[in-house]
């Protein structure tokens, strides 16, 4: 294991009456990138801006490497932070905006200047020192921002959606180059994000919040193959969530009140019959075709619906048709809650 | 071809509305004419004559001093109570504190100037200052009037994202001081010039206010031009407002590349 960067213990925020944070614990590991993954009001932004000091929590404390840095003003925190929106200084050029942060530790002249320089040519930007933010791209805009805070040299960066401001086809471009920038560093990376397909994506371990609670952390592919509770089953994989009273189930791993049945874990039979447990026959109330495989929901005999997802070579059923579904019991994840 | 003919039509209409009167008075400036609506045939004699109207020069001089030292103090004053009301969030008796300087904009001006004879009388009564009134009483009053429209500028301006850069600044290294000189104080620069502008010609136009609050040794221009119109009017008067229009055009010209620049500056940041 790689040694702790970052520790928050019992880190707890409120505004007013709300709870914007529970008491929460987290470590965070040198060089690693770590997802905060949740929706709006989870607490993940809230976090964010309390690791930054841009936020004073109420309670818990902050060690980086060991040292307490709850109280430190951000100016002082070796943390950065790129903003969601970038928040390029207008009034700047790009190489002045990157030299900003050099300016204030007091880095000048040629130093200074080679800094800036090495890190245009990190992201790309080589030449487009003199230029006005708004003279520039979106993806260019992410860069500039990203090297404002990379010429820092800081162990953490913090990315507020760092992808989230970008067109569709730009965004898994620089979600690699992210990630790549990520090694090259070797800098510890916090992003927070709402897209799961991008935390599962990116990170090398990903927390998952709702209503300032932590959920789940960790590995992409534990968390998405072993979702601890209905919230995150539904929210990683848009999983389907049964319980167990409702259904015929036959699980491995029996006693669990509900559990997790991804789409693609589902076999489809059109006009085919059921036969004992862990299959069920209803008919195809929606299709949406995904390219590599199509979405059905169906609607069970029983009451309520599965989403099945269906490889692009198998037989496909109509709407309104008649099928039947069937899973392996070791497909049933059991969920706490 | 009539309804693509209707809208230059309008924007003639319109344009001859607000224009015509001033470009009338312009014109009448350069009539060699006594009688300030008689055309004589074109001369530049009230031009001379005005040059020679060392009163009339007095009073615009007095106008432009008071203009720029009320224009100042309201910028500074503006300024900061616009600052305080973006930035300090929901401080306590925010609401209040708008509220007084949005009253100030609508107060009639007959009130606030004699609002303001009021308290200078019963200062001066009080304290010995100020000593009479004069120039100074006039700047006073324009200042206070002045702030309030700087402040709503100020405001409008940094209600924006730029809290934001801000803490991107702090999240930098930089103290809420460095962050405030380097950053908040260059994108307030625009709006607290363009304040000062408007403070300024509020104070150089007013006639109302000043009338309360001058002495006798306040006479600023518009009251002099006033004044001289009961006595009856020359064509010096005509002159007097083609140089102001020039200057005021000017002054408008100067305000709309500045906004321009700024709007330049910031237009890639849409959201």
């Amino acid at each position: 294991m790689a040694p702790l960067l970052l520790e928050v213990r019992g880190l707890s925020r409120r505004f007013g009456a709300a709870v914007a944070l529970a008491p929460l614990d987290l470590a965070i590991e040198a060089g690693e990138f770590f997802a905060l993954l949740g929706g709006s009001g989870s607490g993940k932004s809230t976090l964010l801006r309390l690791i930054a000091g841009l936020e004073a929590p109420d309670g818990g404390s902050l060690l980086l490497e060991g040292r307490d840095i709850t109280r430190d003003p951000p100016w002082a925190r070796p943390i950065h932070m790129m903003f969601q929106s970038y928040a390029l200084f207008p009034h700047m050029s790009v190489a002045e905006n990157i030299g900003y942060g050099l300016r204030r530790a007091g880095v000048r002249g040629a130093e200074q200047a080679r800094r800036i320089d090495e890190v245009l040519a990190l992201v790309r930007l080589k030449g487009f020192g003199a230029r006005r933010p708004h003279q520039i791209s979106g993806g260019q805009k992410q860069r500039v921002a990203l090297a404002r805070s990379l010429v820092m040299r800081p162990k953490l960066l913090l990315l507020d959606e760092p992808l989230a401001a970008l067109d569709a086809g730009l965004r898994e471009q620089t979600g690699f180059e992210l990630r790549a920038l990520q090694r090259a560093t070797g800098a510890a990376f916090v992003m927070v994000t709402h897209d799961q397909g991008e935390a599962l994506a990116l990170a090398d371990r990903i927390a998952v919040l709702e209503g300032g609670r932590l959920m789940q952390v960790g590995a992409p592919a534990d968390v998405y193959a072993r979702p601890a509770s209905a919230f995150v089953a539904r929210f990683l994989g848009a999983a389907n969530v049964v319980e167990a009273a409702h259904l015929s189930l036959s699980p491995a791993e029996p006693g669990a009140a509900a559990y997790a049945l991804r789409p693609e874990r589902i076999r489809l039979t059109p006009n085919g019959a059921t036969t004992g447990a862990n299959a069920i026959a209803g008919h195809v109330r929606d299709v949406a075709f995904r390219g590599d495989a199509t979405l059905f929901v169906v609607a069970l005999d029983g009451g309520g619906e599965l989403r099945v997802m269906v490889p692009a070579d198998d037989p496909m059923p109509i709407m309104g048709e008649r099928v039947a579904l069937a899973w392996d019991a070791d497909d049933l994840v059991p969920l706490a809650a | 071809m009539r309804r693509v003919r209707l809208v230059p039509c309008l924007l003639a209409a319109g344009l001859v509305f607000l224009w015509a009167p001033v470009l009338l008075l312009v014109g009448f400036a350069f009539s060699a004419d006594r009688i300030p609506f008689q055309w004589g045939g074109f001369s530049l004699r009230w031009f001379t004559t005005l040059a020679a109207n060392e009163r009339l020069i007095e009073a615009a001089w007095l106008s432009l001093r008071v203009a720029a030292g009320a224009a100042t103090l309201a910028t500074l004053i503006g300024g900061v109570a616009g600052f305080a009301l973006a930035r300090w969030g929901a401080f306590r008796g925010r609401a209040l504190f708008g509220a007084l300087i949005g009253a100030t904009l609508v107060l009639p001006e007959v009130v606030t100037g004699l609002a303001m004879l009021l308290l200078f009388v019963t200062l001066e009564a009080a304290i010995g200052w100020p000593a009479g009134r004069g120039a100074l009483t006039v700047l006073l009053a324009h200042a206070t009037l002045g702030a309030a429209y700087v402040a709503v500028v100020v405001q409008a301006r940094l209600a924006g994202n730029e809290r934001m850069l801000e803490e991107a600044a702090m999240d930098l290294g930089a103290g809420p001081a460095a962050a405030f000189r380097t950053i908040t104080l260059p994108l307030m620069a625009p709006a607290l010039a363009a304040g000062w502008l408007l403070a300024f010609t509020l104070s150089f136009d007013d006639l109302v206010i000043a009338s309360f609050v001058s002495g006798p040794a306040g006479t600023t221009l518009p009251v002099l031009v006033f004044s001289a119109l009961r006595l009856g009017l020359t064509p010096e008067i005509n002159a007097l407002g083609a140089i102001i229009l020039a200057l005021a055009a000017l002054c408008v010209g100067l305000a709309v590349l500045l906004m321009r620049a700024r709007w330049l500056e910031g237009g890639g940041e849409g959201g």
